[in-house]
């Protein structure tokens, strides 16, 4: 993974509005008095939900100096976890997993379309200035390959099809449906059960 | 058979078919090393943490498939451990491919050629060519302050810098971002390193990716002569190699001592060595009509020696600065004594409150060593940090393996470790003292207690009130005993134990001070400062002799110039704080017309007539050894009383890249400086 | 095949609801206060005797790693820590549960932490799953209403109280001692080992880590007995798991099956056949991206267990059970998990982080056709020498599937590869004009 880019805009300061402070306070409750900074993630998180989903620098130092850690290890955690973006995104962030599952039932088609409704090249901002675009490594929803992520929803089973309308709909500021393009049933299999035929809630 | 049941049995491991005893808690890479069997690394330090990365010691364990990490394994009774076997060979040769991989490969312009461990080892178990064709990673290079210049592609990412910066000197500005081969190694968005000890990380660097910026493309190690010798930066006396070329010091490092600087010095004594080369005093002045001029020896000695005669002795003074050797203050004394009749000596610049009686008052009786045994700290009027770094890393340290409880009266700002600030007023060691106040059971349920007073405590009208308070509470708790004296003074000029110990100081019964009430009074009319620069006196009608090594503050209201040597220009010795006696040694020579100090006062006593006794240093040194001797016994305790004084102790702020005059003539040392003044902050900010 | 009513996850697929009520009469949180009565060690023995492996890759005895937390609890809490962090590529059963089943993960916490002496649970659940998470959450707070957590949870006498802590995107953070760094706010850098987590772990407290469909099944063992649970499967590779098939078939799904299921009965039965008919078929990773591939030949009898698949030089994992067929360039499917390995290396040990970036570029190369025979060699070696050599076994999973590549493959590669030319053709990169800069945007 290759060292993120820094953001060159930087907002002056950064702040957590009041709710997402209660529920900071709320995180850090989670751990014993004296691990506080078990919740950097907790937080980081919160300040990406903030602020667009990008972590700008003054929160770094906001985060650090609100659970007493030094910057550099906010710094380092922000750098090597890769669901945090240290330079903005698009309010739809798309996410193709491209790891061999997903390689194999056609994710390439997938990114093929990304480029061209979103933007040429990864992290670059469509033409509305509404979505951006990215690889990602496996998911974790490799049996509904080929899959994506926009923001927090899992898109599974796509096709070009489903793919193109989905992006239509991102474009024109709309989430669409997550969930199986196919309508298939969570994981079970698309022609039908081969197990828990019989079963009901006794 | 019974006996032999209950005697505890020494833990043995068998390396390479040879059964060695080892101590309960060591590496198996410490017990190869006993058992004479080299261990390849490079993360591995023993004054740091274990990180286990670098994968290069690794060795051969029996009933292991894999092999293991030595560094990392503790040792155990028993253990069959093999480090010369072909698996062994091939798993170390494998971790070299990988190391040498990515590595630039450039040591015909690397600062750390030869003395590189890269390169060392590379000749045990790299390959004779590379297999790796892909292209080299490209890393940026970082920013990381005056000091350190980075090279990071030669980076192997084993972590100590990281390491020392958070562990040693306690300031977490270091860290890696990324992660996998991308992984960099850098500080806080590439903002200077705010430790006085950072320089450190270019000795533990093991490759040439941390250097020395200010020594960058100098030389090659193998050109120098290298001196063992004592800084006189502060009054730790941390041990130092001098490296030179000609007569130019190009670089000062760090020489393992145990007892007092472990192997870290700071970054001053470090860097301020290109003050050597500038702002030096090459010849004696005179000061004709208000200017100076260059003069003879011969003149100059007959100048000061007219005007010595001129005045009564008891108009004629003598200071000592901060840097002298004894052989300066043993001559210096002796000149005054025998040739012009005067006891008008001074060493404390600073006016602070000595009691001389007894050896103990004015040293480090604990021991810097003895730092790491203690279980309780109080500091008073003292940063230990800017004042004496090393021995504050040695706080630092005990913190760390015994999270020893630290207070401090008067605010000191960030000191690399948590202490309670528990306010700066005396009346809280009336307090202490008395019993009211919660610290006080506290100092005398510890086990080995350290009370650390430092100047601005002692300096000002509450010092004696300070000094003989708390001595007379430490003794009648029982704290000044043979195996653990409580009481420390911690000094910040590598000459004052030396120079009290050699009695050069006017204090009797009453006065502490009398020296400069008379200074202040202008009872003084000729002054004779020996490498005085921290002068604190108006000059008024005084007649000033300047004799030392830099043209500061002394030389500059001087009247009469001598040039000296500086500290690595001569053979001398040092007691350092804790009262220990150390030599220095000659690394370079005085440039131009400079002498040794002790030299200047045989020739001007010979020109008078009144030789002082020792024509060479091997006489001096008798004498002084003499001295030194009949200075040991202990003179007779008395107990002072002094009534209460009310006063706040501030502890007076340093401007540590300034202390001394070599310190002031470096560049390197201005350069810190400006960047400290920017930033006044660490790596952590106490959350508001 | 397994009986329905042997299954553990009857709402695998979410046809019976997810919520506390529905789980209850699904037969969820019966009996628990009583099997937590018969104390600790009858817990232990029990789990020990089901045979009950490991989940989460390694296939540790659970009942034997549960015995190492000290038995009294001292002055330092212990910890039980679920890894939920399923990264490995070809997995996707943990979600299921997560979503689906959480009341048997959180039922299984609490027998678990009450047999390890733990009052705190934490759930360590990757970032991605946010939605996974959040349902998590909320069976929780169902659990906590009816009292099933919290003080003395479930009647039980024992507390406990569970918390989820999110992951940000980093598989290495599924190894057991990264996850706890993770989990104390640092970078998922896996520990030096010893001193394990069972006596050093979470804030250097006893800390059991166990992966969710581990802790899952658990009640239901409790249930049904031990005898029951090691009736299924052979001998040391007792069970249900479940399965998750993905790749080239015509009905990629999770199922939950018997141990030592065949492979070929997975794939036919229940994922509807390799697409383009079994004989279409090249190779099969059994369970999970860090598994050395198994060729057709190996896929017709080979059934899947832990002891089998290592027989067969592969391995059970995490039973993520990737289909490839003759459709797919088996070089490029291991060279994208050879690009997820350099992707995720945390990069502190010297052989994984300079190792897993070059086997990549070797590989691609290799698709390419643009390698040389000699680099066959030097890709082998360079999968011995990471091998083994680092602190945790991210190395090991680096380095089998392409070695598992090697072993079945190499005559694919050497068709494509070419000898050294006696004539160097002069790269038109620049040395040092990185292609790792190149790589950037994409990495
Ligand atoms: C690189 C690596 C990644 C791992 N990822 C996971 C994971 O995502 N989920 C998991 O449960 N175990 C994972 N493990 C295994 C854990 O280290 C550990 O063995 C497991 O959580 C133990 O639980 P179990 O005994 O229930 O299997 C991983 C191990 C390694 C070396
Ligand atoms: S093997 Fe790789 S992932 Fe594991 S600790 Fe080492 S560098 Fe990190
Ligand atoms: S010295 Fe042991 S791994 Fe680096």
């Amino acid at each position: 993974m290759s060292i993120k880019k820094i953001s060159k805009i930087q907002p002056e300061s950064f702040e957590l509005s009041k709710d997402n402070l209660l529920e900071a306070e709320n995180e850090i409750k989670k751990y014993p008095n004296d691990r506080k900074a078990s919740a950097i993630l907790a937080l980081l998180f919160l300040v990406q939900k903030q602020n667009d989903n990008w972590l700008p620098l003054a929160a770094i130092k906001y985060v650090a100096k609100f659970l007493g850690v030094p910057y550099i290890q906010v710094y380092e955690v922000s750098t090597f976890y890769s669901m945090f973006n240290l330079s903005p995104v698009g309010k739809y962030f798309v996410q193709v997993c491209t790891t061999t599952p997903c390689m194999m039932k056609g994710s390439k088609k997938i990114l093929d379309i990304c480029k061209k409704y979103i933007s040429k090249n990864p992290h670059e901002l469509s033409e509305n200035k509404l979505c951006s675009w990215t690889e990602v490594e496996c998911l974790g929803a490799c049996v509904n390959a080929p899959m994506m992520q926009i923001n927090q929803d899992y898109f599974e089973d796509l096709d070009e099809n489903s793919t193109e309308e989905i992006i239509q709909t991102l474009l024109e500021d709309k989430l669409p449906k997550p969930g199986s393009a196919k309508n298939r049933k969570n994981t079970a299999p698309e022609k039908g059960k081969t197990t828990l035929l019989e079963v009901k809630n006794a | 058979m019974i006996n032999t049941y209950w005697r505890k049995t020494v833990p043995k491991i068998i390396i390479n078919n040879k059964e060695v005893e080892f101590e309960e808690g060591m590496t198996v890479l410490q017990a190869c090393e006993l058992a004479g069997a080299e261990i390849p690394r490079f993360c591995y330090h023993e004054r740091l943490s274990i990180a286990g990365n670098c994968r290069m010691c690794l060795v051969e364990m029996e009933n292991s498939p894999k092999p293991i990490a030595s560094c990392a394994m503790p040792a155990t009774n028993g253990m069959k451990i093999k480090t010369n076997t072909l698996f062994v060979d091939k798993a170390r040769k494998g971790v070299m491919e990988f190391l040498l991989a990515n590595h630039p490969l450039d040591c015909p312009v690397c600062d750390q050629g030869g003395e590189c461990d890269l390169q060392d080892q590379s000749l045990l178990y790299g390959f004779d060519h590379s297999r790796y064709t892909e292209n080299k990673r490209q890393v940026n290079e970082k920013y990381m302050g005056p000091l350190i210049k980075t090279e990071m592609t030669r980076c192997i990412h084993c972590t100590r810098c990281i390491r020392f910066a958070t562990e040693v000197a306690g300031i977490p500005e270091l860290g890696a971002i990324g992660r996998g081969e991308d992984m960099e190694i850098t500080t806080y968005l590439e903002k200077s390193m705010e430790s006085e000890l950072s320089a450190n990380v270019i000795d533990l660097c093991p490759v040439g990716a941390l250097t020395s910026k200010p020594y960058a493309f100098e030389s090659r190690p193998w050109d120098l002569k290298k001196t063992e010798t004592i800084d006189v930066m502060d009054a730790v006396g941390s041990n130092i190699r001098v490296d030179t070329y000609g007569w130019e010091v190009k670089r000062v490092l760090p020489r393992v001592n145990e007892d007092i600087n472990e192997e870290w010095i700071s970054d001053k004594t470090r860097y301020a060595c290109d003050g050597l080369l500038k702002q030096r005093l090459d010849t004696p002045y005179i000061r004709e009509n208000g200017r100076l001029r260059k003069s003879s020896w011969d003149q100059a000695l007959k100048l000061l020696i007219i005007k010595l005669k001129s005045f009564n002795p008891n108009e004629i003074a003598g200071l000592v600065g901060d840097l002298a050797d004894l052989e300066m203050i043993y001559s210096f004394k002796s000149f005054f004594e025998k040739c012009i009749g005067s006891t008008n000596l001074e060493c404390r610049q600073d006016r602070i409150y000595i009691n001389p009686q007894e050896r103990m008052n004015y040293i480090f009786n604990s021991t810097i060593s003895g730092i790491e045994d203690s279980d309780f700290i109080l500091l008073v009027g003292t940063n230990p940090r800017l004042e004496a770094t090393i021995l504050n890393a040695r706080i630092r340290k005990a913190y760390i393996k015994n999270k020893l409880k630290i207070y401090s009266i008067g605010d000191v700002g960030d000191l690399t470790y948590p202490y309670q600030n528990i306010g700066s007023n005396t009346s809280i060691i009336k307090e202490i003292v008395s019993g009211s106040h919660e610290i006080s059971n506290k100092i005398k349920k510890a086990k080995k207690p350290m009370i650390i007073i430092g100047d601005s405590a002692l300096y000002g009208k509450s010092g004696k009130y300070v000094f003989e308070t708390l001595k007379n509470f430490l003794s009648d708790n029982n704290f000044i005993k043979k195996n653990w004296n409580a009481l420390n003074i911690l000094t910040q000029q590598a000459s004052r134990v030396g120079a009290i110990d050699f009695g050069v100081y006017s204090v009797n019964e009453t006065e502490n001070f009398s020296f400069f009430n008379k200074v202040d009074n202008d009872d003084f009319k000729l002054i004779y400062l020996l490498g005085a620069d921290n002068i604190n006196f108006d000059k008024k009608n005084k007649f000033i002799v300047y004799q030392g090594s830099h043209g500061d503050k002394g030389a500059e209201i001087a009247d009469i110039i001598l040039p000296g040597a500086a500290y690595t220009e001569k053979n001398g010795l040092f007691v350092n704080l804790e009262g220990k006696l150390q030599s220095a040694y000659k690394a370079s020579y005085p440039p131009g017309d400079a002498r040794e100090d002790w030299i200047i006062f045989k020739d001007l006593a010979n020109m008078m007539k009144k030789p002082l006794g020792f024509n060479n240093i091997k006489h001096l040194r008798e004498s002084i050894n003499k001295q030194i001797q009949s200075k040991i016994k202990n003179g007779v305790k008395k107990n002072i009383e002094v009534d209460f004084i009310e006063e706040n102790i501030s502890v007076k702020p340093i401007d540590y890249y300034y202390t001394n005059s070599i310190a002031r003539s470096s560049k390197v040392m201005s350069e810190c400086r400006q960047i400290s003044k920017r930033f006044l902050f660490t790596g952590i900010e106490k959350a508001s | 095949m397994l009986k329905d009513e042997d299954r553990i996850f009857k709402n695998l697929y979410n046809d019976l609801g997810w919520d506390i009520d529905s789980a209850i009469t699904r037969g969820d949180w019966l009996q628990t206060k009583d099997h937590i009565s018969k104390g600790k060690d009858w817990i232990i023995k029990e789990i020990k005797d089901s045979e009950l492996r490991g989940r989460g890759g390694a296939g540790f005895p659970t009942g034997l790693k549960l015995s190492f937390a000290p038995k009294e609890l001292g002055s330092r809490p212990h910890y039980l820590v679920i890894n939920a962090d399923e990264s490995e590529p070809g997995t996707c059963k943990d979600r299921d549960i997560l979503r689906f089943e959480p009341q048997k993960l959180i039922e299984g916490c609490l027998i678990t932490s009450y047999s390890i002496s733990a009052h705190t649970c934490y759930i360590y659940i990757r970032g991605e799953y946010l939605r996974e998470g959040q349902r998590l959450q909320e069976a929780i707070n169902q659990s906590y209403q009816k009292n099933f957590l919290g003080k003395n949870a479930c009647g039980s006498g024992w507390d406990l109280d569970i918390h989820l802590h999110y992951g940000a995107g980093a598989y290495i953070c599924g190894e057991e001692t990264a996850l706890l760094e993770s989990l104390e706010g640092k970078k998922g850098l896996p520990r030096l080992k010893p001193p394990f987590p069972a006596l050093v772990g979470l804030y250097g407290c006893p800390t059991i880590v166990n992966n969710v469909e581990t802790v899952a099944v658990i009640p239901t063992i409790l249930r049904k007995g031990a005898k029951w649970f090691s009736s299924l499967g052979k001998p040391k590779n007792t069970g249900t798991k479940i399965f998750c098939i993905s790749g080239d078939v015509n009905n990629p799904c999770n199922v939950e099956e018997e141990m030592s299921i065949p492979l070929k009965d997975l794939i036919e039965k229940h994922a509807g056949g390799v697409v383009g008919g079994w004989n279409n078929l090249q190779a099969v990773i059994p369970g999970g991206s860090s598994m050395p591939l198994l060729p057709k030949s190996v896929c017709e009898t080979i059934e899947m267990d832990f002891d089998s698949l290592i027989k067969a030089k592969s391995g059970l994992g995490t039973a993520g059970v990737i289909v490839i067929n003759k459709d797919q360039d088996i070089i490029r499917c291991i060279a994208r998990i050879a690009k997820f390995y350099k992707h995720e290396s945390c990069g502190q040990c010297t052989p994984c982080r300079e190792g897993c970036g070059w086997m990549w570029r070797m590989l691609e190369r290799m698709a390419e056709g643009e390698a040389t025979y000699k680099e066959i060699e030097l890709l082998y070696d360079v999968t011995k020498q990471i091998e083994g050599h680092t602190i945790c076994a991210f190395g090991e999973g680096a380095a089998w599937p392409v070695q598992g590549l090697l072993r079945h493959f190499k005559k694919e590669i050497e068709k494509r590869s070419h000898e050294e030319p006696l004539i160097k053709k002069k790269s038109n990169i620049p040395y040092l004009i990185d292609q790792h800069l190149l790589e950037k945007d994409s990495a």
